[in-house]
């Protein structure tokens, strides 16, 4: 079984693990344990608060902190986080969008305490905000404001960091929301191509650093089930980005054109139901961004199999990195040339979706690019309407989901007995607060204000943004106070929602017959039944609440979707306001006992204790029985993949009487 | 509530329609921080298409507006185009009257389609039609023969530079040659930046002195006649239709009936006229 003596083998790709909860001592255990393990770098995730932009105590990041990753509110807090790690020897990707520069500016000035070489640093960025109002929705500021500062890191690391990735054009989250290849590909090099634009536009930018800049450019991908058709998206992608960094911005070097790319593979796919398969579709969406060897991917980290229950315990965690290092080390996959040369089918399928992407790019190029194809919902609305169509082939077993919609009768499986996902320590919400407020006592008043000061100055005046946010961050800054400084610049951006356009009438016999009913409910209540769907807290993952909005609508229902990141009073007041027959909520961050409770409150304040209160989401039984003994009347989860049976439900909800006591 | 209008001439009622994506919606955001500052309240009326095939609604539209659940100042209640193809809510014209009594100021907000223009002309003081650059749709507005309604024209995303002057400078071009019977006055057109928070007092200011000439001129209590004369006529055709208003006499007969008890509140007439309608339909049996 060993590998033939002469066999060269190409070095492996960077094994990552999508990881940080609780407290930033927490989180560097966790990275501790991985490394040792054999993980090569780390992909740091950040919780809520810390992407949107608030400090561990602000009320909107209550039952935030720590969920779904590690809360950095200062420097201290990301010196904890890599507490006796070699920084200059980290290959750190960081997920971190509308306040990355800020990320980064904790991160060089943590690299400068511990002394550092800040010029030695390797790792990424996330720093990509279009997809963020396409799709992830941890936006904070409008999409030129947001461009101007992904620019100015650009910018700045070309010189100062030389290795780092600045930003990592993603279409990741494009395919979780829905995007086809052909729309992944054209929107992911749209975001691209506005990005260098941008950049070669800036006076402080020479002509001479445009070809390194590009060629620092980096990609994230997606990559699902369907792997051969994701091999020839990948080689797509490579080759398109070569001809436009050739063609656009005249990049000589071909070193410097290649597609460098990461991925993280599907985790919408992931079943709750039978979860044990989605160990098999891991596999195979890694070989889909692995076979290729030059299309092969730089770094690649896996979801667990149970993702679609809870959060992943560290043993779940060993099993996808474990996946990666057989893939690496075991086969034979890295012995070989690429294997699709001269694969005609691979060749013309790569054709085809390199033309149907070109022709998709034009279109949004002609519009004047991705921040305009953002205002007027353009590419929100295709990949809406995406969305729609495959959650309706799911509900029409068009597409086959081998647990979920075929092959459902199964054995119970061994491996949910116990205690089988993680739970978030519910006291590190209160610990890190504490920290937070010890750190802010102790901070030298005048130097925080000054550093704030300097920082409102530099941005009014258009300049860079790093050099100040670095000196914030040794001066004591917070998350917030920094954030609060672009914001009163800036202002907040309220995304489209795109659901309003698509359209989609007839559908399959239930969905007619679910029509009837609501039409006739109508009749009873002497108007349309109008709900409200609502999406509390910081959470962005807006679409599973996109598709209930457009189901609801499709069966007759009239929908006030007013978008993401609301406080539960503002829910309950436009509840009141629009005169709702019904509230659904969706929650996906894990914070959905607080939020929901706390909504349940607010319209008890109201008086509207009676209106019927359905909540959707990542909610474990156990959470989903506590709900419902608050007044929650019904609770769905990704089982639920059969939106007309929701809306039948909901239906019945409505008819039901009162529980009330 | 509903038989008992409020003094005249009350609160401002504006309209703001204009393709989808033009950026009614931010506009309204601007619109509120602008005047919540100054102590006004105001309250919104969001009117989206319904779906024809299904009768379902999507009211997102409003979401780029943040109330604030803490204030009271501010109302939005979003409805769908229930009746009328592609027109205006017939609740829409009750929600107006209602929110009129306990609001400085009541924008309906609806989807510019061509016919709801006038809709929506005969429902407020001053209607605001909004353009994006670029796009032709000021063109398009021409063709539609609509351009009389509009009493202010806004280009927003003025951001975009040279695209936003030629718009705006096509609209006062054509605005010229339009018949401008209807809207009484010379419409302003006014280049804004939504996003930016930029021409908004200025499309403020627009608005109120748009008011102001109607009130000066006398023409405001005609106008909301002439509004509330098409509302009633139209709820009466919707109930009883064009038979019902033929035993009545015919349109004419009962748009004079409208004009005569100007002074009874819609809401009693329109109760009224129809029992008088059910009268006939009755002995013409």
């Amino acid at each position: 079984m060993t590998a033939p003596e002469n066999a060269r083998r190409d070095s492996p790709w960077m094994f990552r693990t999508y990881s940080g909860h609780s407290s930033a001592r927490a989180s560097n255990e966790l990275y501790r344990t991985n490394l040792s393990k054999g993980q090569t770098g780390l992909s740091v995730a950040f919780d809520l608060p810390t992407q949107t932009g608030y400090d561990s105590d602000h009320p909107l990041a209550r039952g935030e902190v720590g969920k779904v990753g590690v809360p950095i509110s200062h420097v201290d807090d990301m010196t904890a986080l890599f507490k006796e790690l070699p920084l200059e020897k980290m290959n750190t990707s960081m997920t971190i969008n509308a306040n990355a520069a800020w990320l980064l500016a904790l991160y060089v000035a943590t690299a400068e305490r511990t002394g550092a070489d800040p010029k030695k640093l390797q790792g990424t960025t996330q720093n990509d905000i279009v997809k963020e109002y396409l799709s992830r929705g941890t936006y904070i500021f409008p999409p030129e404001a947001s461009l101007k500062l992904i620019s100015d890191i650009v910018a700045y690391t070309v010189d100062s960091i030389p290795k780092w990735n600045p930003t990592n054009i993603c279409s990741y989250h494009l395919q979780e929301a829905g995007a086809t290849p052909v729309q992944e590909i054209a929107y992911a090099l749209a975001t691209a191509i506005s990005v260098l634009d941008l950049v070669r536009s800036r006076e402080d930018v020479p002509e001479a650093a445009i070809p390194r800049i590009v060629g620092r450019i980096s990609f994230f991908l997606n990559s699902g089930i369907r792997f051969i058709e994701e091999i020839c998206k990948v080689r797509a992608m490579a080759e398109l980005w070569d001809e436009i960094t050739l063609e656009r911005y005249g990049v000589q070097d071909a070193k410097l054109r290649r597609f460098r790319y990461g991925v993280q593979v599907n985790s919408l796919g992931l079943t709750e139901a039978q979860p044990e398969n989605n160990v098999i579709r891991i596999v195979l969406e890694a070989l889909g961004v692995t076979l290729s060897k030059n299309a092969r991917c730089r770094a690649l980290q896996l979801p667990a199999w149970n993702e679609a229950l809870g959060l992943p315990r560290p043993w779940d965690q060993q099993w996808s990195l474990r996946i990666q290092q057989i893939l690496a080390f075991e086969s034979d996959l890295l012995e070989h040339e690429d294997i699709f040369d001269g694969s005609h089918v691979i060749v013309e399928k790569t054709g085809e979706l390199k033309q149907a992407a070109r022709r998709e790019l034009d279109v949004v190029l002609e519009m004047g690019g991705t921040v305009a194809a953002i205002e007027n919902a353009y590419m929100k609305q295709r990949l809406v309407e995406s969305q729609t169509a495959r959650a309706r082939a799911i509900e029409d077993a068009e597409i086959t989901v081998v647990g979920v919609n075929a092959y459902t009768n199964a054995e119970p499986s061994p491996l949910m007995d116990g205690q089988w996902i993680l739970k978030v320590d519910e006291s590190a919400e209160q610990e890190q607060v504490e920290r937070l407020v010890e750190f802010r006592s102790k901070r030298n008043r005048a130097d925080v204000e000054s550093a704030v000061q300097n920082l409102d100055d530099v941005l009014r005046n258009g300049g860079n943004i790093m050099p100040a946010s670095i000196r914030a961050a040794h001066a004591g800054v917070t998350t917030g106070e920094w954030a609060d400084v672009l914001r009163s610049l800036y202002g907040e951006f309220r995304a489209p929602t795109g659901v309003v356009a698509t359209e989609g009438s007839g559908g399959s016999q239930a969905t007619a017959n679910t029509r009837d009913r609501v039409h006739r409910l109508a009749d009873t209540l002497g108007r349309p039944l109008k709900i409200l769907i609502g999406k509390p807290g910081l959470d962005g993952h807006s679409n599973g609440a996109e598709q209930i909005a457009v189901k609801a609508r499709n069966v007759g229902m009239e929908v006030v979707y007013d978008g993401i990141r609301l406080e539960p009073g503002e829910i309950a007041a436009s509840a009141r306001d629009e005169g709702v027959h019904l509230v659904g909520l969706s929650i996906l961050s894990g914070s959905h006992c607080v939020l929901v409770i706390d909504v349940l409150d607010k319209l008890r304040e109201l008086g509207l204790g009676d209106l019927p209160v359905v909540v959707g989401g990542i909610i474990p039984e156990e959470d989903a029985n506590k709900l419902c003994q608050a007044g929650v009347r019904r609770v769905y989860t990704p089982k639920d993949f059969d939106l007309t049976r929701i809306m039948s439900d909901i239906v019945d909800v409505v008819e039901e009487p009162s529980p009330a006591a | 509530m509903l038989d008992r209008e409020t003094p005249f001439p009350g609160a401002a009622r504006i309209g703001l329609t204009g393709a989808p994506g033009a950026g009614k919606s931010t506009l309204l955001d601007a619109l509120v921080r602008e005047l919540r500052p100054k102590g006004e309240t105001v309250a919104i009326v969001a009117v989206d298409p319904s779906s024809r095939t299904t009768g379902g609604a999507l009211l997102g539209d409003r979401v780029r507006v943040r109330s604030g659940a803490s204030d009271p100042g501010v109302f939005i209640r979003s409805m769908a185009a229930r009746d009328q193809l592609g027109g205006l809510a017939e609740s829409a014209w009750s929600a107006v009257v209602i929110l009129a009594a306990a609001f400085d100021r009541v924008f309906v907000e609806t989807v510019g389609v061509g016919q709801s223009e006038s809709d929506v002309a005969a429902l407020v003081d001053t209607l605001v039609y909004v353009a994006t650059p670029g796009t032709g749709d000021a063109l398009q507005f021409m063709k539609a023969g609509i351009l009389e309604y509009p009493d202010v024209f806004i280009v927003n995303k003025a951001d975009f530079g040279a695209a936003a002057k030629r718009t705006a400078s096509e609209l006062r071009g054509s605005i010229n040659l339009g018949d401008r019977g209807v809207s009484h006055t010379e419409a302003a057109v006014i280049l804004t930046s939504a996003s930016a928070g930029e021409g908004i007092d200025e499309l403020v200011s627009a608005i109120d002195a748009h008011r102001q000439k109607l009130i000066d001129d006398d023409a405001l209590r005609e106008r909301r006649l002439r509004g509330r004369e098409i509302q009633l006529l139209g709820a009466l055709e919707r109930r009883y239709g064009a038979f019902g208003i033929e035993q009545f006499g015919g349109r004419r007969a009962l748009r004079e009936h409208v004009r005569q008890d100007d002074s009874v509140s819609a809401f009693a007439l329109l109760a009224r006229l129809g029992l008088e309608i059910e009268e006939a339909l009755r002995k013409s049996h």
